[in-house]
């Protein structure tokens, strides 16, 4: 498959509306081809399926698996909001394959225009379906973070993601940068109604977004909340126990969590987050306390927990390795 | 470095022999071998043998590996061989840049058992060695194999920010160990903040890879006297980390010494266990 170019453009690490604007050009033009070449079947596909969890809010259930050839990459929650005039797509799963269901999803539901792609965090299972909305050419938004986050990671994300789901589920994946990033808490307008961004500081990863439909109180949260799927530590641990108590001073009325349902309550998701998060911050700290090494951690921290999740077994230790390698330095 | 075209070339050498020899199955085990020969001959005296599974150091490492770029290694030399070693040479045999480090040891190392442990990236599947040099030139080598991949190109940092931000920051911990009276050396920790960037990281945005820059030395002393010396490279994780045993009976605070490849120096001292 052809390799996305990116031409080389000075880099001070921030992006700026205006080179962010250039590249989207640039990739645009770039996908073009690739995109419109590709023709997949639509027979039963389970990322197609969406429920409306509020009135004019669609949500998918991304499955508690790692990424495979027969789930495409389709295993992180997605959804998008419709507006008066326009609509919101919130992720897009971890391949043009998903992303594209997710597409014909929107088109399914309304004949609006799809304004925005806001990506929650940059990890691959939430951003590499990106590509199949290019050409509604929306503004592709995110924290402002995220730009350099994914640029420094793609590489990586795209030959891991096409590994590990074989050349045909990922077929027309690329890396697609936010257009926009958000520093402050911003709000946009699909009309008659608003979406307030807040970007978080480090916490699952270091560009963490929240999304609220004012409308309906309902949040995307990203994958600062895990339910039934173990969380997995990108960012800081005890910044992500931040956060999270943050957000529960005003907990939202319905969440749309990054892994877990559909859509779920606050308080039913934030109690195993944070029970899970403060087992290993105090196991991680006892073993540093005691002169013991990363090994040691590995093997005895928060093994309670481990019926308690999916995929314990996949992320659990590196989920230590993180905490250590961060709470070593208190 | 020297070693990073020869070593392709055995490589690119290796890949044809095994598509000439598609069903002979010992191709990939000639080819490692190969491997790891060019890596002696230019890391080590050609004229010496190298003794391997010598009995006079163990070396742990996982199997499998949970995070590439911080693989957790451990070197451990017995109380009768280690006042004779002079250089303890890490090496990870598939990286680009296979010596992760190399070690030599001072008066103040200890006459004790010797224990050495650091984070290395692993770039793809491989084997782990390590090689001290005795006082009499000779060479003992232990090797772990391990499966990891992914450690010099995948950027671990997980907050650029704070990682930016805290660049050349130092700490020294003293390490509690079971209380063994005859002991004559202790345990301590020197971690650097430093993101070691490896040069294998692309920034996606540019195209371009984001330039080497990382710790080449550390020098750790109790009082005046040398602990260790070590010269360092990319394939030692970011944020480089290295817990050591010193010996208890030299006077004087640990310090520590460490240099980037941009010049900068960083310093701190503590005082432990065994100061006066």
């Amino acid at each position: 498959m052809k390799r996305l170019e990116i031409p080389e453009t000075p880099y001070a690490g921030g992006l700026t509306r205006r080179s962010a604007h250039r590249l989207l050009a640039l990739l645009a033009g770039a996908l073009a081809l690739p995109t419109s070449m590709v023709k997949v079947v639509w027979a039963k596909q389970p990322e197609g399926k969406f429920q409306q969890i509020a009135d004019g809010i669609f949500a998918h259930h991304g499955l508690h698996e790692l990424m495979n050839s027969d789930n495409h990459g389709d295993i992180a929650n997605t959804g998008f909001i419709i507006g008066e005039e326009s609509v919101a797509v919130i992720d897009t799963g971890g391949s043009f394959h998903t992303g594209t269901a997710l597409r014909n999803a929107v088109r399914a539901a309304t004949a609006k225009p799809i304004r925005y792609v806001i990506n929650t965090h940059m990890h691959p299972d939430h951003v590499l379906g990106n590509a199949a909305f290019t050409p509604d050419q929306p503004r592709f938004v995110s924290h402002a973070k995220m730009a350099r986050a994914l640029a420094a990671r793609g590489t990586r994300y795209l030959e891991a993601a096409k590994e590990a789901m074989g050349e045909e589920a990922f077929r027309g994946t690329e890396i697609v940068l936010p257009t926009e990033g958000v520093r402050e808490p911003t709000t946009l307008d699909l009309g008659g109604r608003k979406l307030k961004l807040t970007p978080k500081p480090t916490a699952h990863t270091d560009n963490d977004l929240i999304i609220v439909d004012e409308k309906t109180q309902t949040a995307f949260v990203g994958d600062l909340i895990f339910s039934g799927h173990i969380p997995t530590l990108d960012g800081s641990i005890l910044g992500w126990v931040q956060v999270l108590k943050e957000v529960d001073k005003q907990p939202p009325q319905l969440i749309v969590p990054g892994h877990g349902p559909a859509s779920m309550g606050w308080t039913a998701a934030y109690g195993p987050m944070l029970r899970y998060l403060d087992t290993v911050i105090e196991d991680v700290r006892k073993i540093i306390a005691e002169g013991g090494t990363i090994n040691d951690a590995i093997k005895t921290a928060g093994p309670q927990e481990a019926p308690r999740w999916a995929l314990f077994d996949e992320f659990h230790q590196r989920n230590v390795t993180a905490a250590f390698a961060e709470l070593e330095w208190e | 470095m020297k070693a990073i075209g020869k070593q392709t070339g055995s490589v690119i050498a290796g890949v044809f022999a095994a598509i000439l020899a598609m069903q002979a199955a010992p191709a990939l085990a000639d080819e490692d071998a190969e491997l790891w020969q060019s890596i002696r001959e230019d890391v080590f005296d050609e004229q010496i043998p190298i003794a391997e599974e010598s009995d006079k150091l163990t070396l742990e490492a996982p199997y499998r590996a949970q995070d590439a770029a911080i693989v957790p290694i451990s070197v451990t030399i017995p109380a009768d061989i280690a006042p004779r070693v002079r250089k303890l040479t890490l090496l990870v045999e598939k990286n680009p840049a296979p010596v992760v480090a190399a070690f030599t040891f001072g008066e103040a190392a200890g006459l004790g058992e010797r224990k050495l442990s650091t984070r290395v990236r692993v770039d793809m599947y491989s084997n782990i060695r390590a090689v001290i040099e005795l006082d009499d030139g000779s060479l003992h080598m232990r090797t772990k194999y391990v499966k990891a991949a992914g450690g010099c190109s995948a950027p671990a940092l997980k907050d650029m920010d704070a990682a930016l931000a805290n660049i050349g920051k130092l700490k020294i911990r003293s390490l509690r160990r079971a209380p063994q009276r005859s002991s004559s050396t202790a345990e301590a920790q020197v971690m650097v903040r430093h993101p070691n960037y490896s040069g294998m990281q692309m920034n996606q945005l540019t195209g371009l890879y984001i330039p080497a820059k990382y710790v080449e030395r550390i020098e750790v002393r109790k009082g005046d006297k040398v602990v260790f010396d070590m010269e360092g490279g990319i394939s030692l994780s970011e944020d480089p980390n290295i817990r050591f045993t010193y010996a208890r009976g030299v006077d004087g605070p640990l310090s520590v010494i460490a240099k980037d490849t941009d010049g900068k120096t960083f310093t701190t001292t503590a005082p432990v266990k065994g100061s006066s």
